[in-house]
């Protein structure tokens, strides 16, 4: 993550060289780590492997995106962050990742910062969030467990129990009330921005994962004689997903760049919705396959769903935008 | 990754602002359908291109400034923002321009390019038959060899601007006895008010004379206006249709133009919340072509090919361009129930909108260019 020599000029609208190689090296250590026993075992609420995985990822550089240098970091780096955060949710990493990263953004105040923000930009502890009687994600995982209410950022002192989520993976918990006062006045439109813009990328990363399994499984499976990925009804659904994914890819890094709020809003929406769509697709052209909790495919879908709502419902988000259009 | 503008760039976008804001009509032309219409927008070219503004990605010595892909989407921007009038040389700005700057010789380039950038010569295409539209190489009229050039015969239709237009490019069959149907073809420019030519306008949905047939009877074609090589032209009219037409055929500025149009539309209406998602989606759609095209256009600019790329733009703008006018329809539909008056820019967009997943290559081609090129699916019959 050094700065490109000066040979190389900065690209406009796009991707550097370096970024996209940090996308590769992480495409390739996440597809290495074998993700979808991790995730079933998450599932579970059996976490060496997915706190394993967490460390790697933080190796990598990850989290320490979204944290200043002052406090062990390499951030703030929305647009690095944004591209990380596709290849996790291509792989469908488990864990409160983008309430990690949100959790960085809202404790950024001196005393705050300097007694978290190391431990969560190395990977040492990985936090979750939520508003005060919100489920946050995670928070029998999460040894940071923060809560906004009324008076402010608070370290919540446990959680209730386990509820499930469509998405097996994202273990639901109310953060109980009370417990101490962290930050007064916490920046919530900060700490918002980036959740959105980390779920977009994620669930950016969910829907490429999506097409590329069902544009593998059509190819394979054959029926009256030929794939059936040769029907022109087939490809056309396949191609809309393509679309609704590369249209909405732009609109993350942009929103990366800018971190205003109608851009992540609207980066949000569309990755979300493109993502969902591409998921329907996958499930329906896979047949009844799809349709288990046993065939891999599974781990997308339901993330898929999940993300829609996150920290931002389509609706929530299209009211940003237009609020926020002049 | 960066989106911001240089200063040069910067001042270049005001430059053209201050220059719209100074000569764009204050009252909409006529209909660009029109004889009176189509007059009045050829004047308005003449008037941009004495300016330089007609076609400011150009080279300079065809009447543009040769201010690059990113400038032009700039100037796109404000002349849509502007609410100058459409373009009605588009077709040959867009499809034939492109291909002669590609394939032309540089006597044809300079013959046919200034006056195009100044709206004397309007191009018409000629490319679908009555038998022949999404299977395109199915084409059958032919050129048939003479002295010192071609004779077409046979009949092309759906041509846009035909009714009122000078010229028209396309495709012709030179040698009839090739295997595959999409050899043997060449890409030719002929005059419509050549001998033998009889232009049939067509009434379009709101009955326009938008696009005409054209019945061709042994239409003399000099050589020098065959377009590369006889024989090579569905190579030609393709390598072009999939490169830099995919990102100029549509800006993504008339698009920013009109979102922030029915904005104010539905803000103006008291922000209906049952078209509110309808609205934002707009918002959205327009920012997202915007940055797809910025990023689309620098990497064009960067040496590498789109190809079959501009298919998923083409699928996205015609789509979007649709859902945008209905919500304004629906918006107009109340409390003054004007939603269906055929008179409002919005209802004339809408016509116009329609036929964007139709021409330029049906939608369901290009989905199928996405699935096969791009996704790597297995070809296979169009069923």
């Amino acid at each position: 993550m050094t700065s490109p020599g000066p040979a190389a000029p900065p690209p406009r609208f796009l991707l550097d060289a370096e970024q996209r190689a940090f996308a590769r090296s992480l495409d390739a250590m996440l597809g290495a780590a074998g993700t979808p026993a991790v995730i079933r075992d998450w599932s579970r609420g059996e976490r060496a492997g997915g706190l394993a995985l967490w460390s790697r990822i933080a190796e990598a550089g990850v989290f320490a995106l979204a944290v200043p240098e002052a406090y062990e970091g390499l951030g703030p780096r929305p647009v690095d962050l944004a591209v990380a955060f596709v290849e996790l949710g291509r792989h469908a990493v488990p864990g409160p990742l983008v309430e990690t990263v949100a959790a960085a953004a809202l404790l950024l105040e001196p005393g705050p910062a300097e007694r978290f923000l190391p431990a969560l930009a190395t990977g040492r502890s990985m936090a979750t969030l939520a508003a005060a009687g919100s489920y946050a994600v995670d928070g029998d995982a999460a040894e940071l467990r923060l809560a906004v209410d009324a008076d402010g950022l608070r370290l919540a002192p446990g959680h209730g129990p386990v509820r499930p989520s469509l998405d097996p993976a994202r273990r639901l918990t109310r953060l109980l009330p009370g417990g101490e006062l962290l930050v007064p006045d916490p920046p919530v439109d900060r700490g918002l921005r980036w959740a959105r813009l980390a779920t977009a990328a994620q669930a950016l990363g969910v829907g490429l994962a999506l097409l590329e399994r069902t544009v593998a499984y059509v190819g394979r499976r054959v029926q009256f004689g030929v794939p059936v990925g040769s029907f022109q009804a087939v490809k056309h659904r396949l191609a809309d997903a393509r679309i609704a994914l590369e249209f909405a890819r732009p609109l993350v890094l942009g929103a990366a760049v800018t971190m205003s709020a109608v851009d992540v809003a609207a980066a949000k929406v569309s990755a979300c919705e493109a993502a969902y769509a591409t998921a329907r697709t996958a499930l329906h052209l896979h047949g009844a396959i799809g349709y288990t909790a046993e065939y891999d495919l599974s781990l997308w879908l339901t993330k898929a769903r999940a993300l829609r709502t996150a920290w931002g419902t389509p609706q929530e988000c299209r009211a940003e935008v237009l609020r926020g259009h002049a | 990754m960066d989106l911001d503008r240089s200063p040069a760039d910067e001042a270049f976008r005001a430059e053209a602002r201050a220059w719209l804001r100074a000569r764009v009509p204050s009252e909409p032309l006529p209909s660009l359908e029109t004889a009176e219409g189509f007059a009045a927008h050829r004047a308005w070219e003449a008037e941009l291109a004495a300016a330089g503004w007609s076609v400011v990605n150009w080279p300079r010595r065809y009447g543009g400034q040769d201010c690059g892909l990113l400038r032009w989407l700039l100037f796109e921007e404000e002349y849509y923002a502007a609410g100058a009038p459409g373009r009605v040389g588009q077709n040959g700005v867009s499809l034939l321009a492109p291909t002669l700057l590609d394939h032309g010789t540089e006597e044809q380039r300079a013959r046919v390019l200034p006056p195009m950038a100044t709206g004397e010569v309007v191009w018409a295409q000629a490319w679908s038959e009555p038998e022949a539209g999404s299977d395109l190489a199915a084409l059958r009229a032919r050129a048939v060899r003479g002295d010192g050039g071609w004779l077409l015969s046979g009949q092309k239709t759906w041509s846009s601007r035909a009714a009122f237009a000078d010229r028209a490019f396309g495709l012709f069959r030179t040698d009839p006895d090739t295997p595959k149907p999409h050899q043997g073809l060449t890409y030719l420019m002929f005059d419509l008010r050549a001998p033998g030519v009889t232009v049939r306008p067509i009434g379009r949905l709101d009955g326009k004379p938008a696009f005409a047939e054209l019945f061709l009877d042994e239409v003399f074609v000099p050589d020098e206006d065959v377009i590369g090589e006889p024989g090579q032209g569905w190579r030609i009219a393709m390598s072009t249709a999939a490169n830099e037409r995919g990102l100029t055929l549509r800006s993504p500025g008339r698009f920013l133009a009109s979102a922030d149009r029915l904005h104010a539309l539905w803000v103006e209406r008291g922000c209906p919340e049952a078209a509110a998602a309808q609205v934002a989606d707009a918002l959205i759609g327009a920012r997202a072509y915007q940055l797809f095209t910025q990023a689309a256009a620098a990497r064009f600019l960067a040496g590498e090919r789109l190809g079959p790329e501009s298919s998923l733009n083409k699928v996205f703008w015609s789509e979007y361009d649709i859902a945008l006018h209905e919500t304004a329809l629906d918006l107009l539909g109340a409390p003054e129930a004007q939603g269906e008056a055929a008179d409002t820019d919005w209802s004339q967009g809408y016509v116009f909108a329609l036929a964007g997943p139709i021409y330029a290559g049906t939608n369901e081609i290009q989905r199928d260019i996405v699935a096969e090129q791009l996704l790597g699916l297995p070809r296979g019959r169009r069923r």
